[in-house]
C-alpha cells in the first residue's frame, strides 16, 4: 500500500534535487563571468585605446570604432629603451639574488631547522607588515650617503629585500614537502649538507623554484614606489615610463595606454607561466 | 660481514612518553638474516633507524662488527639500507641512483659502472632501464633498484624497512623469496623489519619480537611458533591466531565449553604455585581436531573460510565462550549452522599467565 507513493517519492526527489543542482551552477556560473568581466573591461579599454589615435581616445560617449594605428606604439618604443633596461636589469639581478640567498635560508628553516626557526620565519614576513612609506625617508638618506641614489643598485638590493621573505616562505613549505626519507637516504650515501641541497633537495623542488622566481619578477616588475623615490634616470624602470608619458599639457591617453600595455604584457606572460608552474609547484607532494 | 650488537639501547621520543625502545639487547650474527617484527608502535622501525643512525640512542650502545657506532654519523657506518616508499632520487637515472653512494666516496667513474651493472645483472634490471628515471618505473622495478643501491655500496650490514609493503600481493611473495636467496648468497648481515608474521616466518635465520619498546623474545621461526614465551608472542605468531581463552581452572585441568580440558601435570603444578584460579589457555587453529561427534569441546560452525588445500572454521563453543578458529581438511568441510566436536591432545596446549601473560611452564 504504501509502496507507490514512496516509490512516486523517490522517483521525484533526485529530479527536483538535480534541478537545484543545475540552477546553482547557472548562478555561480554567472556570477563568476560577471566578476571576470568587470576585471577584465579596463583592460581590454587599455588595450582597444592604445590602438586609437590621440584624437579619438578621449570623447564622450566613447567611440568603439575608429581607425586603428600604431603610431602611438611607436612613439612608446622609441623612447622606451633606458627605462625597458633598467628594468630587466633590476627584475633578473633581483630575482637571482632572492633565490640564492632564499634558498640557503628556506633550507635552515625547514630540512634542518635552527634554534628558534619560528621566530625567524615570523621576523621575515614582520619585514612585509611596514608600510613602504614609514620606510622611505630613512631609505632615501641611506642611499644617499652611500651614494647610490638614482643606481640601478639600489633598486637591486631593495627589491630582493622586497621579496626574500615571500620567497623564503614559499621555498620553505616546497622543501618541506621533500619525503624524509629522501633526505635520509642522501645522508645514508654519504652527501654532505651542500651535496644534499644541490643534488637532491633542488632537483625535486625545481617546479616551485621556477613559480618562486616568477613571482618575484612580476612584484620586481611593477614595482613603482621605489623606483619614483630613489631613482631618477639613471636607474627609472618602466612604471616611471608610463609617468613620465603623461605630458604636462596636451591629450595623452592614447600614449598613456600604449605604454601601459607595453609595459603588461611582460607580466601577463609570466603570469601565465607562474599559473601553470605554481600548479605543478603547490602539486609537488604528489612526488613518490 | 658483519656482527651487529643492540646493549641496553634505548630511545625515548618524549618527556614523559614510554620509551619507544626500551633497553634492546640483541645479538646479530655474522651473515645472518634477522627480522624485527612487532605490530605498529612496537618499536622495531625506531631499533633500526637506531642502528642506522638516523635515530640518536638516549642510552646503551650499538655495535656493528666489535665496533661502538653509537656517535658515528650514518655514512660511516658501512651499511645500506633500503626504504619503505624506495626513496630513490626522482631526477636522476637509476644508474645514478644507484651508483650515488659510490660517487660520494669517491669511487671513480669506470668502478662506479662496473658495480652498477654488476648489481643490476643480479636483480634482473635490464642495461636501458639503467638510463630511465624512477617514475618511469613499475613498483617491483623501483623496489628491485632500492635493492641494487643498497648491494652496490658492498656494506657490512643491509637495512631494510618494510621494503615489501608497497607491492601487490602476488608480487611481494615473489619478490619475498628473491630477497631471502640474494641474502643467502651475498651472505651479508640483514636486519629486515616488517609488521607482516608471514614475511618474517618466511624469510628470517632467526625472529625478534617486539611490543610495546620492549623485546619480547628472539628465537628461529620454528622455535617463536613451538615455544612462545609469552601470550603476545603466541598471539602474534601464527596465521591464523592462537586461539586464547581465559579459562577457569578445576581439578583435572581447565573448564572451557562446558567441559573440563586436561592440562599437562606441569601447568597445574605452576599454576598451583603461582596461586592462580585461572589462566589463559592457548590453542592453535591446526590442533583442533574434528571428531564425529565423539570430541571433548562442542560448538556449532558460525562461517566457513574455505582456502583450497584447508578450510577454516569460526566455531562458537558451547556456553559463553568466544568463537574459536578451527584449521581442517578442505575438501569435505562442514556446513555452517552444523554442530561439531573436537578433540585436543594436552601437550597441544599453552598456557599462560592471566596478567603478566607469561608462559606457564613451558
Amino acid at each position: 500500500m504504501t509502496a507507490v507513493p514512496l516509490r512516486a517519492l523517490r522517483a521525484r526527489e533526485p529530479g527536483s534535487r538535480r534541478l537545484r543542482e543545475v540552477s546553482g551552477k547557472v548562478g555561480w556560473t554567472v556570477l563568476a563571468w560577471v566578476v571576470a568581466i568587470a576585471f577584465f573591461l579596463p583592460v581590454l579599454w587599455m588595450v582597444l585605446t592604445a590602438f586609437k589615435p590621440e584624437s579619438a581616445a578621449e570623447t564622450w560617449p566613447p567611440r568603439f570604432t575608429f581607425s586603428p594605428t600604431l603610431a602611438e606604439f611607436r612613439l612608446v618604443f622609441s623612447g622606451w629603451g633606458p627605462y625597458v633596461t633598467h628594468s630587466v636589469i633590476a627584475t633578473i639581478g633581483s630575482t637571482i639574488l632572492v633565490l640564492l640567498l632564499g634558498v640557503p635560508a628556506a633550507y635552515a628553516l625547514s630540512v634542518h631547522p635552527v634554534g628558534r626557526w619560528r621566530d625567524g620565519l615570523f621576523f621575515f614576513i614582520s619585514t612585509k607588515m611596514l608600510p613602504i612609506v614609514a620606510a622611505i625617508g630613512p631609505l632615501y638618506v641611506i642611499a644617499l650617503k652611500t651614494h647610490l641614489l638614482d643606481s640601478i643598485w639600489v633598486l637591486i638590493i631593495l627589491y630582493t629585500a622586497m621579496n626574500l621573505p615571500l620567497a623564503i616562505w614559499m621555498i620553505r613549505s616546497f622543501m618541506l614537502e621533500v619525503p624524509s626519507e629522501l633526505l635520509e637516504a642522501a645522508e645514508l650515501d654519504g652527501a654532505g649538507r651542500i651535496r644534499e641541497i644541490t643534488g637532491v633537495i633542488l632537483p625535486v623542488i625545481s617546479p616551485g623554484l621556477v613559480s618562486t622566481a616568477l613571482i618575484c619578477v612580476i612584484f620586481a616588475w611593477n614595482e613603482l614606489f621605489l623606483a619614483l623615490n630613489l631613482t631618477v634616470t639613471n636607474a627609472a624602470t618602466m612604471p616611471m615610463y608610463l609617468i613620465s608619458s603623461v605630458p604636462q599639457e596636451g591629450l595623452y591617453i592614447a600614449h598613456l595606454s600604449a605604454a601601459a600595455t607595453v609595459a603588461s604584457v611582460p607580466v601577463i606572460i609570466v603570469g601565465w607561466i607562474a599559473q601553470r608552474s605554481l600548479v605543478r609547484g603547490l602539486a609537488m607532494g604528489a612526488i613518490k | 660481514m658483519a656482527q651487529v650488537r643492540y646493549v641496553s639501547a634505548s630511545r625515548v621520543y618524549g618527556k614523559n612518553a614510554p620509551p619507544a625502545v626500551d633497553a634492546l639487547d640483541l645479538e646479530i650474527r655474522d651473515g645472518e638474516f634477522m627480522v624485527l617484527v612487532g605490530p605498529s608502535g612496537s618499536g622495531k622501525t625506531t631499533a633500526l633507524r637506531m642502528l642506522a643512525g638516523l635515530e640518536p640512542l638516549d642510552a646503551g650502545r650499538v655495535e656493528i662488527g666489535e665496533r661502538d657506532v653509537t656517535f658515528v654519523p650514518p655514512k660511516d657506518r658501512d651499511i645500506a639500507m633500503v626504504f619503505q616508499n624506495y626513496a630513490l632520487y626522482p631526477q636522476k637515472t637509476v644508474a645514478q641512483n644507484m651508483g650515488f653512494a659510490l660517487k660520494m666516496q669517491g669511487v671513480p667513474k669506470d668502478e662506479r659502472d662496473r658495480r652498477v651493472r654488476e648489481a643490476a645483472r643480479l636483480l634482473d634490471l635490464d642495461d636501458q632501464m639503467l638510463d630511465r628515471k624512477p617514475r618511469q618505473l613499475s613498483g617491483g622495478q623501483r623496489q628491485r633498484v632500492a635493492m641494487g643501491r643498497a648491494i652496490v655500496r658492498e656494506p657490512r650490514v643491509f637495512l631494510m624497512d618494510e621494503p615489501l609493503s608497497n607491492l601487490d600481493a602476488k608480487l611481494r611473495v615473489q619478490t619475498r623469496s628473491q630477497i631471502a636467496e640474494l641474502q643467502r648468497r651475498l651472505g651479508i648481515t640483514t636486519v629486515y623489519v616488517t609488521h607482516d608474521q608471514v614475511e618474517a616466518m618466511t624469510m628470517g635465520h632467526r625472529v625478534a619480537v617486539l611490543a610495546r619498546g620492549k623485546l619480547q623474545q628472539c628465537a628461529t621461526p620454528r622455535e617463536l611458533y613451538d615455544n612462545p614465551v609469552n601470550q603476545f608472542v603466541a598471539g602474534f605468531i601464527g596465521s591464523p591466531a592462537m586461539n586464547l581463552q581465559t579459562v577457569p581452572l578445576t581439578d583435572g585441568g581447565a573448564r572451557l565449553a562446558g567441559t573440563v580440558l586436561p592440562l599437562p601435570a606441569a601447568v597445574r603444578t605452576a599454576a598451583s604455585q603461582a596461586g592462580l584460579g585461572e589462566l589463559v589457555a592457548g590453542i592453535r587453529p591446526e590442533h583442533l581436531h574434528l571428531a564425529n561427534g565423539s570430541g571433548e569441546l562442542a560448538g556449532e560452525v558460525l562461517l566457513v573460510e574455505d582456502l583450497g588445500a584447508d578450510a577454516l572454521l569460526h566455531v562458537r563453543l558451547a556456553g559463553d565462550a568466544d568463537p574459536v578458529v578451527a584449521r581442517t581438511e578442505g575438501r569435505t568441510p562442514p556446513a555452517p549452522g552444523q554442530q561439531v566436536t573436537f578433540h585436543v591432545q594436552p601437550d597441544d596446549i599453552f598456557a599462560f599467565h592471566p596478567v603478566t601473560g607469561a608462559r606457564l611452564a613451558g
